[in-house]
């Protein structure tokens, strides 16, 4: 089982080597192959347990502990427990579904293999973030995801590309450069850099923690995106190619705010404590302006972009309340996003390419041309304005009640306003319907019907919105126990 | 008074020097080029070897006085002087394809500067330090004006001369005040103590500022584009790997181990320096349009994350030997990081374009669709200066660099290390998208040398065994 982790890693980097060196057709199958193995290996790391004993708040169902750069208390150190096991699986999943779109759909400028080659190269660092339990290898994936990203944007992105990738590319570097400094804060005061030793905060002074908190907040939430850093993200996902903007926001976000839960409320729970009601005031505020903001949007792509900010703002809210239910709701909130997020964005892929314009006033009519396209569409949108019994519901619902739950006329009002966001939301997203799937038709869409790689790689996500809706269970269950210990790690 | 001298501990200089008397003989007897270059080659590879062999043995001194030595022979010196070789190694491959120099005067004047690098590693005094350091400058002279009908060649040669002139000047100003004032030169009695005078702090500035020229720190730096634009790119790839190491070295030796007394004095500025290095450096680096201007920029800011650890350290409130060595090593550890992704930057320059000069950004569109191997080359190299993976030796050295200085608890100077870094991608990402972007039309394949192929090679290897086990070069420093 403890090689498993290592294969996860291995067996993408090594697709990516095969893709970027085979033709373009061979490539592509190569890395689809090795997508679908690290999809394979992923799902038998599920282990229905959880040790009692053991004096940490993370307790992994697999762990690799190998040593790596003694110089630098780097240490290839691995794990999977139920806060990051759904993110695997779903990572897994979209890179596949991307990567066998590439086979069906070829992209502007072509060399598909080395699309497929970065797109695996991107899984490898979105996996080992999340699989990380050392700091300064989480630093090390966190970085690794940054160039191809931009490539992937650069070359194969629309047609003010070069501008949306660099933005990208800088942005997420600010964080990253500030989580290293994070990073260092805490290795060089507390001398390890093992999560599993520091969540708790161990021996760390408040100042310390204040300062370690500050600095990584601000490098996931440039990640994930908070609200006023979330600049970079409307441009990249309207410029970046469809299995692109699917990573992005499907995966490479959650990097943020599994960052947040795990590293920076883990490692420095007294500075989460003290910097609470502004991450609170900051995520509420990214749901009300993400929720106006779409309100005004003209372009399908910019207005689900921006959507995200809504989205992620209510993940963020539930962190911040720094209860069991808060985090909960952000995990699931996190999967659901991603699995909604990524329907959209391949949704929004499919209508530009057939009526090539994503400009909300040239669409309409989607209904009569394309009835199923129409269908998948409003599913997709109302999973995501949150309708309860789909996925989208429980993450945003019990953010609002873990703000109510701690009381107090702040997380009162943080509440109540995030109840206003989430009513928004739905009126942009009824407000897109109306402009894309009703009206008079505007224009021939070519060709109308569904292609069968389309439904291929749609299926599992409208499934699966539909049975994380249903049974949310599914990851709540295995994420329970571990974020009621790092809660009651947090509290102490 | 006779001395006994003992021979053994100076093999290596000895190897580097008759490297240069042998390469002149050959190019009077042989005349070819390809046989100079040859010798060269050879005689750097066995500077190497014996450094690695002497240095593997037992701690050597020689030329002492009852309390300390001017010649040093130990594991650091050994591993400066090797290094020194393999560069010169290095930069003698590259040079397979520049056609417009003297082969002979060109190996022999390079041979010249290595011999100063590999007694540099070993200086015990400041008399031996300047003069080793100055022997790895003086044949640059030469060699950056060496480029035959070049108007900028002469230029760069002129004001890199006139430059490094005052900067010697100014440091051996400054090792007399010393003198003047303690009647010491050996680096070993020095840090013993010296008198609080107000000459003392005058002569541990002029010191500092001299060798910081060498660098090319900001505001010393102005020299350094004009000169490696002007010189063939080799020399510029030497200039900004071996003459930079030399330099750090330089200041190594002396702040560390000379002026450990007076580092209360010489820390602010050390850190002042580092910040306005490097924010200059990367700043204007932003606007270059020519690929080794560009380049020097950013060797300029590399400068300053250089000298970041040792700043840092003087800033810091407990000032423990731990925490200087920590410094020393950071410090030490970076710049071979450096100097392994810089040679590799300029040898893939010199890939793909053999034989010219560096040329502007916008000739190098598509040249890695030309040029795969070469491309990829200079894009691993260019990313790892940003620090980011894949080029993984980058991203390990920024990592020392900002550990060394939390370390030391100067948290605002990692911030600006990490702001700077951001900076720096700005630029390195433009070079690499313009080699990957389309070219402009069906690019003429230039061949490469096999030399020049087996340099880079080599250099990019290294770059990728030193990413993949940053383990290695910390033990090293």
């Amino acid at each position: 089982m403890r090689w498993l982790l290592v294969a996860l890693l291995a067996v993408p980097a090594a697709g990516a080597l095969l893709a970027a060196f085979l033709p373009t057709k061979a490539g592509q199958v190569a890395g689809t192959v090795a997508a679908a193995a690290a999809l394979g290996l992923s799902l038998p790391l599920y282990k229905d347990s959880w040790f009692s004993y053991g004096s940490s708040a993370v307790r992994p169902w697999h762990e690799v502990d190998l040593s790596w750069v003694p110089g630098l208390d780097l240490r290839f150190h691995l794990g999977v427990d139920g806060v990051s096991y759904p993110l695997v699986v779903l990572t897994a999943l979209l890179t596949l579904l991307c990567c066998a779109f590439t086979l069906w759909r070829a992209l502007a400028p072509g060399r598909g293999h080395t699309l497929v080659a970065l797109l695996l190269v991107i899984e490898v660092g979105i996996l080992g973030t999340f699989l990380a339990l050392d700091l300064v290898l989480f630093f090390v994936f966190f970085e690794v995801v940054l160039l191809p990203m931009y490539a992937v944007i650069a070359v194969w992105g629309g047609d003010d590309r070069a501008h949306a990738a660099r933005k990208f590319v800088l942005y997420t570097l600010f964080g990253s450069v500030l989580l290293l400094v994070g990073v260092f804060t805490v290795v060089v005061s507390a001398g390890t850099a093992d999560i599993v030793a520091l969540t708790g905060g161990g021996e760390l002074s408040r100042g310390t923690q204040i300062a370690a908190f500050v600095l990584l907040a601000i490098a996931f939430a440039v990640k994930s995106p908070l609200w006023p850093l979330h600049t970079w993200l409307p441009d990249a996902h309207t410029q970046a190619p469809t299995v692109g903007s699917v990573i992005l926001a499907g995966v490479l976000l959650k990097m943020g705010t599994y960052g947040l839960i795990r590293v920076a409320v883990g490692v420095a729970p007294e500075g989460a404590r003290w910097a609470a009601p502004a991450l609170g005031i900051l995520a509420v505020a990214a749901i009300v302006v993400g929720s106006l903001v779409c309100l005004a949007q003209t372009e399908l792509k910019r207005l689900i972009a921006y959507s995200s900010v809504g989205h992620m703002g209510f993940v963020l809210l539930g962190i911040a309340t720094l209860t069991t239910t808060g985090i909960q709701a952000a995990l699931i909130g996190n999967v659901a996003h991603g699995v909604i997020t990524g329907l959209l964005f391949f949704l929004a892929g499919a209508i530009k390419e057939r009526a090539h314009t994503g400009e909300l006033a040239q669409l309409g009519g989607l209904r009569e041309q394309s009835p199923w396209l129409a269908g998948i569409l409003a599913f997709a949108a109302i999973a995501s304005l949150g309708l309860p019994g789909l996925a989208g519901f429980w993450g945003e619902a019990f953010a609002v009640v873990a703000s109510l739950d701690r009381g107090g006329p702040l997380w009162t009002t943080l509440a109540a306003v995030a109840a206003v966001g989430g009513a928004l939301t739905a009126a942009y997203f009824l407000r897109l319907l109306r402009r894309v799937t009703h009206g008079p038709a505007a224009g021939a869409l070519d060709p109308p019907g569904l292609a069968r790689a389309e439904v291929a790689a749609w299926a599992p996500l409208v499934l699966l919105a539909l049975v994380v809706g249903l049974l949310p269970a599914l990851v709540l269950g295995m994420a329970g126990d571990p974020v009621g210990a790092l809660v009651e790690a947090v509290r102490s | 008074m006779t001395q006994s001298v003992d021979h053994l501990a100076l093999l290596p200089a000895y190897l580097a020097a008759g490297t240069a008397v042998l390469v002149l003989l050959t190019d009077l007897v042989l005349a070819r080029r390809a046989a100079v270059l040859a010798v060269a080659a050879l005689g750097a590879l066995a500077t190497a070897a014996g450094a690695i062999g002497i240095g593997s043995g037992d701690d050597r001194q020689t030329f002492c006085v009852p309390d300390a030595c001017s010649f040093v022979a130990n594991d650091r010196s050994a591993l400066i002087a090797a290094l020194f070789a393999l560069l010169t190694l290095g930069v003698i491959g590259l040079s397979a394809a520049t056609r417009d120099v003297p082969p002979g005067e060109y190996a022999f004047l390079l041979a010249c500067s290595m011999t100063g690098g590999v007694v540099l590693g070993s200086a015990g005094d400041l008399i031996t330090l300047i003069v080793a350091l100055e022997t790895l400058t003086l044949p640059l002279y030469a060699l950056v004006g060496l480029r035959r009908r070049t108007v900028a060649s002469a230029e760069g040669a002129v004001t890199f001369f006139v430059v490094s002139v005052v900067a010697t000047a100014v440091t051996l100003l400054g090792a007399a005040l010393l003198y003047a004032v303690s009647g010491r030169v050996h680096l070993a009695t020095l840090a013993t103590g010296l008198p609080d005078l107000p000459l003392t702090g005058a002569a541990v500035v002029l010191v500092l500022s001299g060798l910081a020229f060498k660098v090319a720190a900001v505001p010393f730096h102005a020299w350094a584009p004009a000169t490696y634009d002007g010189a063939p790119v080799p020399i510029a790839a030497y200039l900004s790997t071996a003459s930079k190491l030399g330099g750090v070295i330089a200041i190594l030796y002396a702040v560390v181990d000379g002026l450990r007394p007076a580092l209360d004095l010489a820390g602010p500025a050390l850190a002042v320096l580092a910040v306005l290095t490097m924010t200059v450096g990367n700043l204007v680096a932003l606007r270059q349009t020519r690929m080794v201007r560009l380049l020097a920029w950013s060797s300029v800011a590399q400068a300053g994350y250089i000298l970041a650890p040792l700043g840092g350290f003087m800033l810091a409130e407990g000032r423990t030997a731990e925490a200087l060595s920590v410094a020393v090593s950071a410090t030490v550890a970076y710049t071979v990081f450096y100097v392994l992704l810089e040679i590799g930057a300029f040898g893939a320059v010199v890939a793909l374009r053999p034989g010219e000069d560096g040329g502007l950004i916008a000739d190098y569109r598509g040249a890695a669709r030309t040029h795969p191997w070469a491309g990829a080359a200079l894009v691993l190299a260019l990313v790892g200066l940003a620090g980011l993976p894949p080029g993984l030796a980058g991203l390990f050295a920024k990592v020392v660099v900002v550990r060394s200085l939390l370390d030391g608890g100067a948290g605002w100077l990692a911030v600006v290390v990490a702001l700077n870094a951001v900076i720096g991608l700005a630029y390195y990402v433009r070079v690499a998208a313009a080699l990957y972007g389309p070219a402009p039309a069906a690019g003429v394949r230039a061949r490469v040398p096999w030399a020049v192929a087996a340099a880079l090679g080599a250099a990019t290897l290294a770059v990728v065994l030193v990413g993949f086990a940053p383990q290695m070069v910390l033990d090293l420093s």
